[in-house]
């Protein structure tokens, strides 16, 4: 579904991605680990289409197709979803709107007639129980007022609002409290199918607890230096980045 | 220049889309201003002597007055002598339905895109067209009547309602006001009269689509609404122009008086020409509208969606003279390209715990300079009046200019005054996450800026507001890369 392959990335002069390659299968759910700095989000972002980040070398198809060369919402409709670590608050655009907008955009792109009220609602009010949002904060404006945790789930929620076929999750994990989290992993493990596929970055272990990752590769310095199972995890977290930063010979 | 700005200069850059001309035979008067062009217009619309007097004395005044110049606009000196004070459409036919109706000119209104218009006719919202200075279609007026509400062009008014005419006519806005005001009592051509007798809410909008069509015809309107004491009325007033190459001056005069307990709401969606990219072209919109609540706990609201014209200066204003009288000023004015406005408005506060609310959206892009200018003044006599003011800017991009120029004048010491302002521009990080979630950099602009405006466009009645947001979308759209 996803390939990734020897990319070089910057913003301004600082080189961020300095050949990067991975791999990412339908079905399949991969953790990115690894410390501050190493280009996590950066990757993340550039998989989404932000266009701060200017690609240097390498290759991303998606499908098949080059999405380096298509714009931030193409590759949105074409099925990327990126669960934002900091999800912005557009004030006076309710959630309602926002998502209509939204599905319809993907469903034009798909060949489809904009989707009957009735149906959304009806939509909506499934994808919203998956991570427990209350029916209040879809006539809200989006993400204003609304906590750290409520943005997090918001963003699930748009998730399982826009069906994708990769979400990339951005740090969701952090500034969640435990009760939260659950519910945050419960949404996804439902919406996992054979047929979409996952890129969860990450700091901590704990998140994995709950989805529990295929994939597990560690990045460091703009590049992943280590893959393994969930139990590279585990092991990230009882010995910390430091070993890594020796086996590479940093 | 940053990826931002390219994505905001495209966005900007649409064009006029509401440009073409119809061709209805008009009569005019011969170009050039005198005190035969006054006794033309009289004549023309069959004027009482009384009328004919008003007029010339407000000529004489002017004459006397200078263009004033302290407004934030720059535009070069208009030759009154150039311009053409009267055109009318040929024939005034009276229909009785939507079929009798010259096909050209409901095909205007279909160009306008105005389905929802003709729908309401058919619902029972009766519609005062305005076409080239003359009204050419009144419609529900019967159904008005049996209520005992007056609602006809001004000029029938002038015959048929000489008392009411003569009472109210200048007495919010006097001939002397100011040049422009001057310059409408002498040669205003049409408009619209509402009279809401006592105790009666008026059972439909009432709107009036204005619409500027012959080359070089200048359009000076004037609108008269009284509501008496305990009466309601809300009324729409939408604009739209043809492209020309000629800068066309439109100096409307809107007065408003409501009595004891009486309301009236008034809203507008102006979309006149602006001109072209190079700022070529486009209607100067220089307007005086001021209500007076005459009465005790009365109320005026203006709310006005501005997209249009090359130039508008204008400041609906509430004189608020009865004890707790009430006004209210909801404004979202968008230029673009080299789309210059001054806008705003004052809350004159007279009586005893009168109130006033400004809330002011100002949406800038292109090369446009759009300015909020507003005065809250407190008299001595109005012990414990309350205003709140919310300014807010947004500028798309970094060519446009954003001002605003709040005046505050409190004689009296019990007075509460709350002033917010903001500006802001609309970020990349917004628009990333819009684009994350599939929608165009013109779909997300779009949905934020309706979003920054809702709370102007929440006061307007539910067609209109669909309008609104969609004339926004017109002003706002382009092609994006």
């Amino acid at each position: 579904m996803l390939q990734i392959k020897n990319l070089h990335a910057r913003v301004g002069d600082k080189e961020i991605l300095k050949g990067l390659t991975l791999t990412v299968n339908a079905g399949e759910v991969h953790a990115i680990m690894g410390p501050n700095g190493t280009g996590k989000s950066t990757l993340a972002s550039i998989i989404a289409g932000k266009e701060e980040y200017e690609v240097t070398a390498g290759e991303v198809t998606f499908n098949g197709k080059n999405i380096l060369e298509m714009s931030a919402d193409e590759r949105a409709r074409e099925g990327v979803f990126l669960a934002f670590q900091y999800p912005v608050e557009i004030p006076g655009v309710s959630t309602t709107n926002f998502m209509k907008a939204a599905v319809n955009a993907k469903r034009k792109h798909q060949g489809l007639e904009p989707i009957v009220a009735k149906d959304f609602l009806k939509m909506m009010n499934e994808k919203r129980q998956l991570v427990e949002l209350d029916k209040s904060y879809l006539s809200r404006s989006i993400n204003e007022g609304f906590s750290g945790g409520e943005k997090k789930r918001n963003e699930i929620f748009q998730m399982a609002m826009l069906d994708p076929m990769l979400s990339i999750m951005d740090e969701t994990d952090s500034g969640l409290d435990i009760d939260a989290l659950r519910i945050v992993a419960d949404g996804v493990n439902k919406l996992k199918t054979k047929d979409n596929a996952f890129l969860i970055i990450t700091h901590y272990q704990r998140l994995l607890n709950y989805i529990v990752p295929d994939f597990v590769h560690v990045m460091y310095d703009g590049r992943i230096v280590k893959t393994g199972d969930k139990n590279l995890a585990l092991k990230m977290e009882e010995r910390g980045y430091d070993w890594i930063k020796e086996e590479v010979g940093a | 220049m940053s990826d931002q700005d390219t994505i905001l200069g495209e966005h900007i850059d649409s064009e006029y889309k509401y440009g073409f001309t119809t061709d209805i035979e008009t009569d005019t008067a011969a170009i050039g201003l005198s005190e035969d062009t006054v006794r033309f217009i009289s004549a023309k619309k069959k004027e009482p002597e009384w009328m004919l007097e008003w007029r010339l004395t407000a000529y004489r005044q002017w004459l006397k007055m200078k263009q004033p110049k302290w407004q934030n606009v720059h535009f070069p000196e208009i030759n009154f002598q150039d311009i053409i004070y009267y055109a009318a459409a040929k024939k005034k036919p009276q229909y009785e339905s939507l079929d009798q109706v010259d096909p050209e000119l409901l095909a205007v209104y279909d160009k306008l895109g105005l389905p929802k218009e003709e729908q309401k006719l058919l619902a029972g919202v009766a519609v005062d067209f305005v076409m080239d200075s003359e009204s050419v279609i009144t419609t529900y007026k019967e159904t008005l009547k049996e209520k005992g509400i007056i609602f006809c062009a001004i000029s029938e008014a002038i015959r048929e309602y000489p008392d009411l005419v003569k009472q109210y006519l200048g007495s919010v806005v006097p001939p002397r006001d100011n040049y422009y005001s001057a310059l409408n009592s002498a040669v205003f051509s049409d408009g619209s009269f509402v009279y809401i007798p006592k105790g009666v809410r008026c059972p439909m909008e009432l709107s009036t689509y204005f619409r500027i069509n012959a080359q070089n015809t200048g359009q000076f309107e004037r609108t008269l609404i009284i509501a008496e004491e305990g009466s309601y009325v809300s009324y729409l007033e939408g604009c739209t122009a043809p492209m020309r190459d000629e800068n066309q001056l439109h100096a409307a005069v809107v007065e408003l008086i409501t009595m004891d307990n009486a309301e009236i709401k008034y809203s507008t969606v102006q979309n006149w020409y602006p001109g072209d990219k190079e700022g070529k072209g486009g209607i100067y919109n220089f307007v005086t509208k001021r209500g007076l609540c005459k009465g005790h706990n009365s109320k005026i609201s203006w709310t006005q969606v501005e997209t249009g014209s090359a130039i508008t200066w204008k400041y609906p204003s509430c004189i608020l003279k009865g004890d707790n009288s009430i006004g209210e000023f909801y404004s979202v004015a968008v230029t673009n390209n080299y789309q210059q406005a001054d806008t705003g408005t004052k809350m004159i506060h007279i009586g005893k715990n009168t109130r006033s609310r400004i809330v002011s959206k100002g949406i800038s892009g292109g090369k446009s300079q759009n300015s909020y200018r507003g005065l809250v003044q407190v008299h001595k006599t109005a012990q414990d009046a309350y205003n709140f003011s919310q300014c807010d800017s947004l500028l798309l991009g970094d060519k446009c200019g954003a001002h605003t120029f709040p005046y505050l004048e409190i004689k009296n010491k019990s007075a509460q005054v709350e002033h917010e302002a903001t500006t802001s521009k609309i970020g990349e990080d917004l628009l990333f996450y819009c684009n994350q979630r599939g929608l165009s950099n013109e779909e997300a602009v779009d949905m934020i800026v309706n979003g920054y405006c809702k709370e102007v466009f929440k006061q307007l009645p539910m067609e209109f507001a669909v309008e609104a947001q969609k004339l926004l979308s017109i002003s706002l759209e382009g092609s994006v890369g």
